[in-house]
Protein backbone atom coordinates (compact mmCIF):
# COMPACT_ATOMS: atom_id res chain seq x y z
CA UNK A 1 0.00 0.00 0.00
CA UNK A 2 1.49 3.31 -1.07
CA UNK A 3 1.78 6.34 1.19
CA UNK A 4 -0.64 8.26 -1.04
CA UNK A 5 -3.25 5.55 -0.55
CA UNK A 6 -2.72 5.57 3.22
CA UNK A 7 -3.22 9.35 3.31
CA UNK A 8 -6.42 9.09 1.25
CA UNK A 9 -7.81 6.28 3.43
CA UNK A 10 -7.12 8.41 6.52
CA UNK A 11 -8.79 11.46 4.94
CA UNK A 12 -11.90 9.42 4.12
CA UNK A 13 -12.06 8.02 7.66
CA UNK A 14 -11.55 11.46 9.23
CA UNK A 15 -14.08 13.25 7.02
CA UNK A 16 -16.64 10.48 7.58
CA UNK A 17 -16.20 10.76 11.35
CA UNK A 18 -16.48 14.56 11.19
CA UNK A 19 -19.70 14.21 9.17
CA UNK A 20 -21.22 12.13 11.95
CA UNK A 21 -19.96 14.38 14.75
CA UNK A 22 -21.34 17.60 13.25
CA UNK A 23 -24.95 17.97 14.34
CA UNK A 24 -26.05 20.86 12.13
CA UNK A 25 -27.71 19.41 8.98
CA UNK A 26 -26.55 22.02 6.40
CA UNK A 27 -22.91 21.80 7.51
CA UNK A 28 -23.26 18.03 7.57
CA UNK A 29 -24.36 18.07 3.92
CA UNK A 30 -21.31 20.14 2.95
CA UNK A 31 -18.83 17.96 4.87
CA UNK A 32 -20.51 14.90 3.31
CA UNK A 33 -19.73 16.42 -0.09
CA UNK A 34 -16.07 16.83 0.91
CA UNK A 35 -16.01 13.20 2.03
CA UNK A 36 -17.40 12.25 -1.38
CA UNK A 37 -14.51 14.10 -3.00
CA UNK A 38 -11.91 12.18 -0.94
CA UNK A 39 -13.73 8.91 -1.66
CA UNK A 40 -13.68 9.68 -5.39
CA UNK A 41 -9.92 10.34 -5.20
CA UNK A 42 -9.49 7.03 -3.37
CA UNK A 43 -11.41 5.10 -6.05
CA UNK A 44 -9.39 6.85 -8.74
CA UNK A 45 -6.14 5.87 -7.01
CA UNK A 46 -7.38 2.27 -6.85
CA UNK A 47 -7.77 2.36 -10.67
CA UNK A 48 -11.56 2.53 -10.75
CA UNK A 49 -12.20 5.73 -12.75
CA UNK A 50 -15.82 4.83 -13.60
CA UNK A 51 -16.74 4.39 -9.96
CA UNK A 52 -14.73 7.52 -9.10
CA UNK A 53 -16.79 9.58 -11.58
CA UNK A 54 -20.05 8.22 -10.17
CA UNK A 55 -18.94 8.95 -6.62
CA UNK A 56 -17.76 12.43 -7.57
CA UNK A 57 -21.07 13.41 -9.17
CA UNK A 58 -23.40 11.64 -6.75
CA UNK A 59 -21.41 12.12 -3.54
CA UNK A 60 -20.31 15.72 -3.91
CA UNK A 61 -23.05 17.08 -6.18
CA UNK A 62 -26.40 15.28 -6.12
CA UNK A 63 -26.58 14.32 -2.44
CA UNK A 64 -25.52 17.74 -1.00
CA UNK A 65 -27.85 19.61 -3.40
CA UNK A 66 -30.82 17.35 -2.61
CA UNK A 67 -30.08 17.47 1.14
CA UNK A 68 -29.81 21.27 1.31
CA UNK A 69 -32.99 21.73 -0.75
CA UNK A 70 -34.82 19.22 1.46
CA UNK A 71 -33.59 20.96 4.62
CA UNK A 72 -34.79 24.30 3.24
CA UNK A 73 -38.18 22.75 2.51
CA UNK A 74 -38.42 21.21 5.99
CA UNK A 75 -37.51 24.51 7.67
CA UNK A 76 -40.18 26.31 5.68
CA UNK A 77 -42.68 23.63 6.72
CA UNK A 78 -41.61 24.01 10.37
CA UNK A 79 -42.04 27.78 10.26
CA UNK A 80 -45.52 27.38 8.81
CA UNK A 81 -46.28 24.30 10.91
CA UNK A 82 -46.41 26.26 14.17
CA UNK A 83 -49.48 28.15 12.99
CA UNK A 84 -51.04 25.13 11.29
CA UNK A 85 -50.56 23.03 14.41
CA UNK A 86 -52.74 25.37 16.44
CA UNK A 87 -55.51 25.15 13.85
CA UNK A 88 -55.30 21.37 13.86
CA UNK A 89 -55.48 21.27 17.65
CA UNK A 90 -58.64 23.34 17.60
CA UNK A 91 -60.18 21.15 14.91
CA UNK A 92 -59.47 17.94 16.79
CA UNK A 93 -60.98 19.43 19.93
CA UNK A 94 -64.12 20.67 18.17
CA UNK B 1 -25.89 -2.92 34.42
CA UNK B 2 -29.22 -3.70 32.82
CA UNK B 3 -29.64 -7.09 31.11
CA UNK B 4 -30.34 -5.60 27.70
CA UNK B 5 -26.96 -3.81 27.75
CA UNK B 6 -25.23 -7.11 28.59
CA UNK B 7 -27.07 -8.88 25.75
CA UNK B 8 -26.20 -6.01 23.41
CA UNK B 9 -22.51 -6.02 24.38
CA UNK B 10 -22.30 -9.80 23.93
CA UNK B 11 -23.86 -9.45 20.48
CA UNK B 12 -21.48 -6.66 19.45
CA UNK B 13 -18.52 -8.66 20.77
CA UNK B 14 -19.53 -11.72 18.77
CA UNK B 15 -20.05 -9.62 15.63
CA UNK B 16 -16.62 -7.96 15.96
CA UNK B 17 -14.97 -11.34 16.55
CA UNK B 18 -16.72 -12.88 13.52
CA UNK B 19 -15.75 -9.91 11.32
CA UNK B 20 -12.11 -10.08 12.50
CA UNK B 21 -12.05 -13.82 11.79
CA UNK B 22 -13.57 -13.29 8.34
CA UNK B 23 -11.05 -10.54 7.55
CA UNK B 24 -8.15 -12.99 7.97
CA UNK B 25 -9.47 -14.97 4.99
CA UNK B 26 -9.71 -12.02 2.59
CA UNK B 27 -7.46 -11.77 -0.46
CA UNK B 28 -4.53 -9.38 0.01
CA UNK B 29 -5.20 -5.67 -0.56
CA UNK B 30 -5.39 -4.96 -4.29
CA UNK B 31 -5.49 -8.63 -5.32
CA UNK B 32 -8.37 -9.93 -7.39
CA UNK B 33 -9.10 -13.65 -7.69
CA UNK B 34 -12.30 -13.82 -9.74
CA UNK B 35 -12.50 -14.98 -13.34
CA UNK B 36 -15.48 -12.81 -14.41
CA UNK B 37 -13.67 -9.48 -14.20
CA UNK B 38 -10.67 -10.74 -16.14
CA UNK B 39 -12.87 -12.16 -18.92
CA UNK B 40 -14.92 -8.95 -19.17
CA UNK B 41 -11.82 -6.75 -19.23
CA UNK B 42 -10.11 -8.91 -21.87
CA UNK B 43 -13.09 -9.40 -24.19
CA UNK B 44 -14.49 -5.86 -24.45
CA UNK B 45 -12.06 -4.69 -27.13
CA UNK B 46 -11.95 -7.81 -29.34
CA UNK B 47 -15.70 -8.52 -29.23
CA UNK B 48 -17.23 -5.02 -29.17
CA UNK B 49 -14.47 -2.66 -30.35
CA UNK B 50 -15.07 -0.41 -27.33
CA UNK B 51 -12.36 0.30 -24.79
CA UNK B 52 -14.42 0.89 -21.64
CA UNK B 53 -15.12 -2.64 -20.47
CA UNK B 54 -17.11 -1.37 -17.47
CA UNK B 55 -19.74 0.32 -19.64
CA UNK B 56 -19.76 -2.53 -22.18
CA UNK B 57 -20.34 -5.00 -19.35
CA UNK B 58 -23.15 -3.01 -17.77
CA UNK B 59 -24.97 -2.04 -20.98
CA UNK B 60 -24.29 -5.07 -23.18
CA UNK B 61 -23.23 -8.26 -21.37
CA UNK B 62 -25.41 -7.51 -18.35
CA UNK B 63 -27.91 -5.06 -19.83
CA UNK B 64 -30.79 -6.75 -18.02
CA UNK B 65 -29.34 -5.76 -14.63
CA UNK B 66 -29.00 -2.17 -15.80
CA UNK B 67 -32.60 -2.15 -17.04
CA UNK B 68 -33.72 -3.11 -13.54
CA UNK B 69 -31.55 -0.41 -11.97
CA UNK B 70 -32.86 2.18 -14.40
CA UNK B 71 -36.44 1.41 -13.50
CA UNK B 72 -35.62 1.55 -9.79
CA UNK B 73 -34.55 5.17 -10.36
CA UNK B 74 -37.57 5.88 -12.56
CA UNK B 75 -40.10 4.49 -10.09
CA UNK B 76 -38.54 6.07 -7.01
CA UNK B 77 -38.34 9.52 -8.66
CA UNK B 78 -41.95 9.20 -9.79
CA UNK B 79 -42.95 8.41 -6.22
CA UNK B 80 -41.00 11.35 -4.77
CA UNK B 81 -42.40 13.79 -7.32
CA UNK B 82 -45.96 12.61 -6.71
CA UNK B 83 -45.49 13.23 -2.96
CA UNK B 84 -43.84 16.63 -3.53
CA UNK B 85 -46.61 17.81 -5.84
CA UNK B 86 -49.22 16.90 -3.26
CA UNK B 87 -47.32 19.06 -0.77
CA UNK B 88 -47.19 21.89 -3.29
CA UNK B 89 -50.96 21.98 -3.73
CA UNK B 90 -51.45 21.82 0.04
CA UNK B 91 -49.02 24.72 0.50
CA UNK B 92 -50.76 26.78 -2.15
CA UNK B 93 -54.12 26.50 -0.41
CA UNK B 94 -52.68 27.74 2.86
CA UNK B 95 -50.89 30.64 1.24
CA UNK B 96 -54.00 31.47 -0.84
CA UNK B 97 -53.32 33.99 -3.58
CA UNK B 98 -50.85 36.05 -1.57
CA UNK B 99 -47.60 34.48 -2.72
CA UNK B 100 -48.63 32.26 -5.62
CA UNK B 101 -46.74 33.25 -8.73
CA UNK B 102 -44.77 35.87 -6.85
CA UNK B 103 -41.08 35.13 -6.46
CA UNK B 104 -39.51 36.40 -3.27
CA UNK B 105 -37.22 39.35 -3.99
CA UNK B 106 -34.68 38.13 -1.49
CA UNK B 107 -34.13 34.81 -3.23
CA UNK B 108 -33.52 36.55 -6.53
CA UNK B 109 -30.55 38.44 -5.15
CA UNK B 110 -27.10 37.05 -5.85
CA UNK B 111 -23.81 38.91 -5.91
CA UNK B 112 -22.35 39.85 -9.29
CA UNK B 113 -19.51 37.38 -8.73
CA UNK B 114 -21.90 34.53 -8.09
CA UNK B 115 -23.91 35.38 -11.18
CA UNK B 116 -20.80 35.50 -13.35
CA UNK B 117 -19.44 32.26 -11.91
CA UNK B 118 -22.75 30.50 -12.43
CA UNK B 119 -23.21 31.82 -15.96
CA UNK B 120 -19.60 30.99 -16.90
CA UNK B 121 -19.83 27.42 -15.57
CA UNK B 122 -23.14 26.35 -17.12
CA UNK B 123 -21.91 26.02 -20.71
CA UNK B 124 -18.65 24.15 -20.05
CA UNK B 125 -20.32 21.80 -17.57
CA UNK B 126 -23.10 20.99 -20.06
CA UNK B 127 -20.49 20.30 -22.77
CA UNK B 128 -18.58 18.08 -20.32
CA UNK B 129 -21.81 16.17 -19.63
CA UNK B 130 -22.36 15.58 -23.35
CA UNK B 131 -18.73 14.46 -23.71
CA UNK B 132 -18.99 12.00 -20.81
CA UNK B 133 -22.22 10.54 -22.24
CA UNK B 134 -21.19 10.10 -25.89
CA UNK B 135 -17.70 8.77 -25.05
CA UNK B 136 -19.14 6.26 -22.57
CA UNK B 137 -18.02 3.15 -24.45
CA UNK B 138 -14.47 4.54 -24.93
CA UNK B 139 -13.38 6.42 -21.80
CA UNK B 140 -14.52 6.27 -18.14
CA UNK B 141 -17.99 7.67 -17.74
CA UNK B 142 -21.21 6.89 -19.53
CA UNK B 143 -24.89 7.68 -19.31
CA UNK B 144 -25.26 7.69 -15.54
CA UNK B 145 -22.21 9.87 -14.82
CA UNK B 146 -22.98 12.21 -17.74
CA UNK B 147 -26.59 12.55 -16.64
CA UNK B 148 -25.58 13.62 -13.15
CA UNK B 149 -23.07 16.12 -14.60
CA UNK B 150 -25.90 17.55 -16.72
CA UNK B 151 -27.92 18.03 -13.54
CA UNK B 152 -24.83 19.83 -12.19
CA UNK B 153 -25.08 22.33 -15.05
CA UNK B 154 -28.60 23.15 -13.89
CA UNK B 155 -27.34 23.42 -10.30
CA UNK B 156 -24.92 26.13 -11.45
CA UNK B 157 -27.91 28.09 -12.77
CA UNK B 158 -29.38 27.99 -9.28
CA UNK B 159 -26.04 28.79 -7.59
CA UNK B 160 -25.65 31.81 -9.85
CA UNK B 161 -28.88 33.15 -8.45
CA UNK B 162 -30.61 32.69 -11.77
CA UNK B 163 -33.71 31.64 -9.92
CA UNK B 164 -35.95 32.99 -12.63
CA UNK B 165 -34.15 30.88 -15.22
CA UNK B 166 -34.40 27.81 -13.00
CA UNK B 167 -38.10 28.48 -12.60
CA UNK B 168 -38.46 28.68 -16.34
CA UNK B 169 -36.93 25.21 -16.57
CA UNK B 170 -39.41 24.12 -13.94
CA UNK B 171 -42.20 25.92 -15.75
CA UNK B 172 -41.42 23.85 -18.80
CA UNK B 173 -41.46 20.73 -16.69
CA UNK B 174 -43.07 18.67 -19.41
CA UNK B 175 -39.86 18.69 -21.56
CA UNK B 176 -37.96 17.36 -18.53
CA UNK B 177 -40.62 14.72 -17.99
CA UNK B 178 -40.62 13.83 -21.68
CA UNK B 179 -36.80 13.55 -21.70
CA UNK B 180 -36.92 11.26 -18.67
CA UNK B 181 -39.63 9.08 -20.20
CA UNK B 182 -37.84 8.89 -23.58
CA UNK B 183 -34.67 7.89 -21.74
CA UNK B 184 -36.31 5.18 -19.65
CA UNK B 185 -38.44 3.88 -22.52
CA UNK B 186 -35.61 4.19 -25.04
CA UNK B 187 -33.35 1.88 -23.09
CA UNK B 188 -36.09 -0.77 -22.96
CA UNK B 189 -36.86 -0.17 -26.65
CA UNK B 190 -33.20 -0.82 -27.57
CA UNK B 191 -33.40 -4.09 -25.61
CA UNK B 192 -36.57 -5.07 -27.51
CA UNK B 193 -34.84 -4.06 -30.74
CA UNK B 194 -32.33 -6.81 -29.98
CA UNK B 195 -35.22 -9.23 -29.47
CA UNK B 196 -36.67 -8.31 -32.87
CA UNK B 197 -33.38 -8.19 -34.77
CA UNK B 198 -31.57 -11.13 -33.20
CA UNK B 199 -34.16 -13.11 -31.28
CA UNK B 200 -32.44 -12.37 -27.95
CA UNK B 201 -33.43 -9.68 -25.44
CA UNK B 202 -30.57 -7.11 -25.28
CA UNK B 203 -28.94 -8.59 -28.41
CA UNK B 204 -26.43 -6.01 -29.67
CA UNK B 205 -27.82 -5.66 -33.19
CA UNK B 206 -25.89 -2.65 -34.56
CA UNK B 207 -22.46 -2.93 -36.27
CA UNK B 208 -19.57 -2.70 -33.82
CA UNK B 209 -17.58 -0.24 -35.93
CA UNK B 210 -13.81 0.05 -36.00
CA UNK B 211 -12.73 2.97 -33.80
CA UNK B 212 -14.11 6.23 -32.47
CA UNK B 213 -17.57 7.25 -31.34
CA UNK B 214 -19.57 4.75 -33.41
CA UNK B 215 -18.33 1.56 -31.79
CA UNK B 216 -19.78 -1.16 -29.57
CA UNK B 217 -23.08 -1.30 -31.47
CA UNK B 218 -26.06 -0.13 -29.42
CA UNK B 219 -24.00 0.87 -26.35
CA UNK B 220 -23.69 4.58 -27.35
CA UNK B 221 -27.49 4.73 -27.83
CA UNK B 222 -27.94 3.09 -24.42
CA UNK B 223 -25.67 5.73 -22.90
CA UNK B 224 -27.67 8.59 -24.41
CA UNK B 225 -30.96 7.03 -23.22
CA UNK B 226 -29.66 6.52 -19.69
CA UNK B 227 -28.12 10.02 -19.65
CA UNK B 228 -31.49 11.57 -20.56
CA UNK B 229 -33.27 9.47 -17.96
CA UNK B 230 -30.85 10.24 -15.12
CA UNK B 231 -30.65 13.98 -15.86
CA UNK B 232 -34.43 14.19 -16.25
CA UNK B 233 -35.08 12.29 -13.03
CA UNK B 234 -32.66 14.37 -10.94
CA UNK B 235 -33.90 17.65 -12.46
CA UNK B 236 -37.52 16.74 -11.75
CA UNK B 237 -36.85 16.29 -8.04
CA UNK B 238 -34.44 19.23 -7.57
CA UNK B 239 -36.49 21.72 -9.57
CA UNK B 240 -39.66 20.71 -7.76
CA UNK B 241 -37.94 21.27 -4.38
CA UNK B 242 -36.40 24.51 -5.66
CA UNK B 243 -39.67 25.91 -6.89
CA UNK B 244 -41.45 25.11 -3.65
CA UNK B 245 -38.65 26.84 -1.78
CA UNK B 246 -39.08 29.96 -3.90
CA UNK B 247 -42.85 30.07 -4.17
CA UNK B 248 -44.50 28.17 -1.37
CA UNK B 249 -42.25 27.96 1.61
CA UNK B 250 -40.27 31.21 1.68
CA UNK B 251 -41.50 32.16 5.10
Amino acid sequence: MSAFLAVLLTLVAVSATVTVLIREPVRQAIVLGIMGLFLALLFFTLQAPDVALSELTVGSLVIPVMLTLTIAKLRALDARGDEAQEDEDEESRG
Amino acid sequence: MRPRYIIGLVGIGLLVAALAWAATGLPAFGHYNQAYGRVAARDAVPTRNGTNSVVITSFDYRGFDTLGEEFILFVSVTGVVVLLRRMRSAGREEDSAASSGEIEEEDMRASTGERWLGAAAVGPVAVLAAYVIIHGQLTPGGGFQGGTVLMGAAAFLALGGESALMLRIRGSSSPIEIAESIGAGGFAAIAFGGLIAGGVFFFNFLPYGKAGLLTAGVVPLDNIAVGLEVAGALLMVTSELFEQRLRGGAT
